[in-house]
């Protein structure tokens, strides 16, 4: 009967951009031990006064039921949408990396920036600060690479999401 | 239509009448005293002044379920609200409809640590259904009416609408009700009508059915109740109520099992466990109610009826989940039933009647009444006898004399019972009772409480004697915190740690350093009498009764067990110690 496999799901919500309703989101979270991966929340409809926030969560099926359903029932909320349920969607997140290096790591730096289409948007005799656009793991992918090669500071956005093709929230 | 412009506190003021307000309960302070100024100036609003804030909200508590409208609160800023924060939560866990309205600093202070200020909105968050700052008089007539839709939609519960200062003095818009509507919040009340036909089908081709219901039927209203009553007698369908739901079918029917869950009856637990249809309507799964999750009614098909979404596969996953109001999900219900001409295989239901009966058989509520010492469900059973002809409300604390209300007394109406459930909440009852009386000046108001749980909120003696509320409040008094001690004889080897009232008060004295009426009664040939004169009385009354101070409530599911292994107790298998490291570590 109990369903024990843990998955990670995708969920948009859409709210009234009115104070604290970040803090009851993240309350709700905290309050009834839900875990949250990542986060993002940003006005996306300034003449309603809507956000949008990204939750990525894990849990059982019943949990992530929970979890939307508790979402729900808060007042400002207008909608929410499981992503990893309703469909194919496509999620990316940006990542400011600093490197500090010199000589050939400095170098190899550059070079696997440029496959994997990061921009250097800062730089110094002895550092680079590279901006990466991409799915969550491409990210973790290019920072494990630039570990060794000087990695000294990592700053993420978190994962916007929204579904494709057609379907809307 | 021209805008009406006031003062902020008349625009509070005028919302609540515009709703409908009769009555609110409250404690003034600084930052609420333009408000107090404006009430006093309109007279148009009944204040009852408590003398502690969570009294006012327990308060609010008792007049709204008792009467099924909203219970409006009013305090200060700071401690006013922080006190009122236990009281909130008490309504969020129960989903009782309740308006708070808190004073704040001015809005420049805020956030200055100002004199008597605390963040309440940060505070009460996770304790309320929702709530408001209100920074801006253009908003307040919206949101003082945005929020008792909130309230009272869905599921109810409780709101708080903190007021700074300023804002209750400067000059505000006033719009009338018809005006707002809520651009978000409308919970859906209709079930789908699919599902509640499978549901049919199922409780139809049932052999082993049982209706399980809880709070949420009696927040749905009295009609609810009714058809509730009607749909159950009609399907010939065993039922059991929860601690919340008592008195949304009438307890001396055939077909009531009693209260189900930790301290419910044997048939109930017995019948839920065995059952192969569960018709779980308006009740959540509490822990309280289904014991251990992986040994809950292993056999049956679950359907759920829930006007919250988030209380459908909560704890335990159903097989059909119904999102709608109890009342409008039952009358499709009973249309369907009886449009479909269905009718559960008489046989089957005669052989689990059967097996119910035997169940029943163990008379497991049954006590035996000495001669030389008053047994305390013994006091509830003669209150119950007492009171038949009487417009009756009973309120109680928490604990054993909690329980044994539940077990005892007979309820046969809606909004008869006011108890503290889901929280917990000893220093209840006596507020309650105080709100409930007010709501009904005629009625007998009775709060069951303990020596424990009465010191919780006795100040509210002066709120009784002031406002001339005759509530009758009767100490089940063992000289202990009872549960705590029961637990600690069950689980902890009998070390009665911190559970004994070493130092009571003189019950008698206090009531009438009160002004008014204490009684007191220790042998059992006097208990009839002395209710009776405590009935009598035209004041409040406060009796203290001496009862077994080792008696245990039974029957008890110990956490961790299933329904199946009920402790049915002294009269059956004595107290033993219950031997579980599991159940120790579970509340």
């Amino acid at each position: 009967m109990k369903e024990t496999e843990i998955s990670k799901h995708t969920i948009s919500i859409l709210v009234d951009n009115e104070a604290g309703v970040l803090a009851r989101v993240i309350g709700l979270f905290s309050g009834r031990g839900y875990n949250i991966e990542s986060l993002t929340v940003a006005e996306v409809d300034a003449s309603y006064h809507q956000s949008r926030i990204t939750v990525v969560t894990s849990g059982t099926p019943m949990v992530i039921e929970q979890i939307k359903a508790q979402l729900s029932r808060l007042v400002p909320v207008h909608k929410v949408s499981d992503l990893t349920l309703s469909g194919p969607s496509v999620e990316r997140e940006l990542a400011l990396i600093k490197v500090i290096a010199s000589g050939e790591k400095r170098v190899e730096s550059l070079r696997i920036a440029d496959i994997f289409k990061a921009r250097a948007v800062d730089a110094t005799n002895s550092s680079f600060v590279f901006e990466i656009i991409g799915s969550p793991e491409k990210i973790d992918a290019f920072i494990k690479l630039m570990e060794p090669l000087g990695l000294s500071e990592t700053s993420r956005t978190g994962v916007a999401a929204i579904s494709r093709g057609t379907l809307t929230m | 239509m021209a805008e009406r412009i006031l003062n902020g506190s008349e625009v509070v003021l005028q919302a609540l009448v515009d709703q409908g307000v009769e009555v609110v309960f409250g404690y003034p302070g600084g930052a609420v005293l333009p408000l107090y100024d404006e009430i006093f100036k309109q007279n148009r609003i009944r204040h009852i002044l408590v003398r502690h804030e969570q009294a006012a909200v327990h308060a609010a508590e008792g007049y709204a379920r008792s009467t099924g409208k909203v219970g409006v609160v009013l305090v200060t800023s700071g401690p006013g609200a922080t006190n009122a924060v236990t009281g909130l939560t008490d309504a969020l866990m129960d989903s009782i409809p309740i308006i708070c309205l808190t004073g704040q600093v001015p809005t420049h202070l805020i956030g200055n640590d100002a004199f008597q200020e605390a963040d309440t909105t940060g505070i009460t968050r996770p304790c309320t259904k929702h709530n408001y700052l209100v920074k801006d008089s253009e908003k307040l007539a919206r949101t003082m009416h945005e929020a008792f839709h909130v309230a009272t939609s869905g599921r109810p519960g409780p709101v708080v609408i903190d007021l700074p200062k300023d804002i209750l003095v400067a000059k505000a818009p006033y719009l009338e009700p018809s005006q707002v509507t809520h651009r978000t919040y409308n919970p859906i009340v209709k079930g789908d009508r699919g599902q509640i036909e499978q549901a049919i089908e199922l409780l139809a081709s049932a052999k082993k059915p049982i209706l399980y219901c809880g709070g949420g039927v009696i927040n749905s209203g009295s009609q609810a109740c009714k058809i509730l009553t009607e749909f159950t007698r009609m399907t010939g369908v065993p039922i059991t109520l929860t601690l919340m739901g008592l008195g949304a079918y009438p307890a001396s029917d055939k077909q009531y099992l009693g209260m189900l869950g930790m301290h419910g009856t044997y048939e109930a637990n017995m019948a839920m466990h065995d059952c192969d249809v569960m018709i779980a309507i308006g009740a959540r799964f509490d822990d309280r109610v289904t014991g251990n999750l992986d040994f809950f009614s292993p056999g049956s098909q679950k359907v759920q009826i829930d006007i919250d979404q988030s209380s459908i596969n909560k704890n335990v996953p159903v097989d059909i989940g119904i999102i709608g109001d109890v009342g409008h999900v039952l009358e499709d219900m009973m249309k369907i039933w009886k449009a479909k001409q269905h009718r559960i295989d008489a046989k089957a239901l005669d052989s689990w009647w059967d097996e119910i009966e035997g169940w029943r058989g163990k008379r497991c509520l049954s006590y035996k009444q000495p001669n030389d010492v008053i047994k305390p469900q013994h006091v509830i059973r003669r209150l119950h006898a007492l009171t038949r002809d009487r417009k009756t409300y009973i309120t109680t604390d928490v604990g054993q004399h909690q329980m044994w209300a539940a077990q005892h007394f007979g309820f046969e109406h809606p909004h008869e019972w006011m108890t503290s459930g889901g929280l917990g909440t000893m220093g209840y009852g006596m507020p309650a009772a105080m709100g409930v009386q007010v709501a009904h000046p005629d009625a007998t108001v009775i709060c069951f409480t303990g020596d424990a749980s009465v010191m919780m909120n006795i100040q509210e003696c002066a709120t009784l004697k002031q406002y001339h509320l005759p509530v009758k409040t009767v100490i089940l008094n063992n000289r202990y915190m009872g549960m705590v001690r029961q637990w600690q004889q069950l689980l902890h080897g009998s070390r009665y740690s911190e559970s004994y009232s070493e130092s009571l008060p003189d019950f008698v004295k206090l009531s009438e350093a009160f002004g008014f009426t204490g009684l007191t009664c220790n042998n059992p040939a006097d208990l009839d009498d002395t209710l009776k004169q405590m009935l009598e009385i035209d004041g409040p009354v406060i009796l203290d009764v001496a009862v077994d101070d080792k008696e245990n409530c039974y029957p008890m599911i110990p956490s961790g067990k299933p329904h199946n292994e009920m402790l049915l107790g002294a009269e059956t298998n004595g107290d033993e110690a219950i031997d579980s490291d599991e159940g120790m570590v579970l509340v």
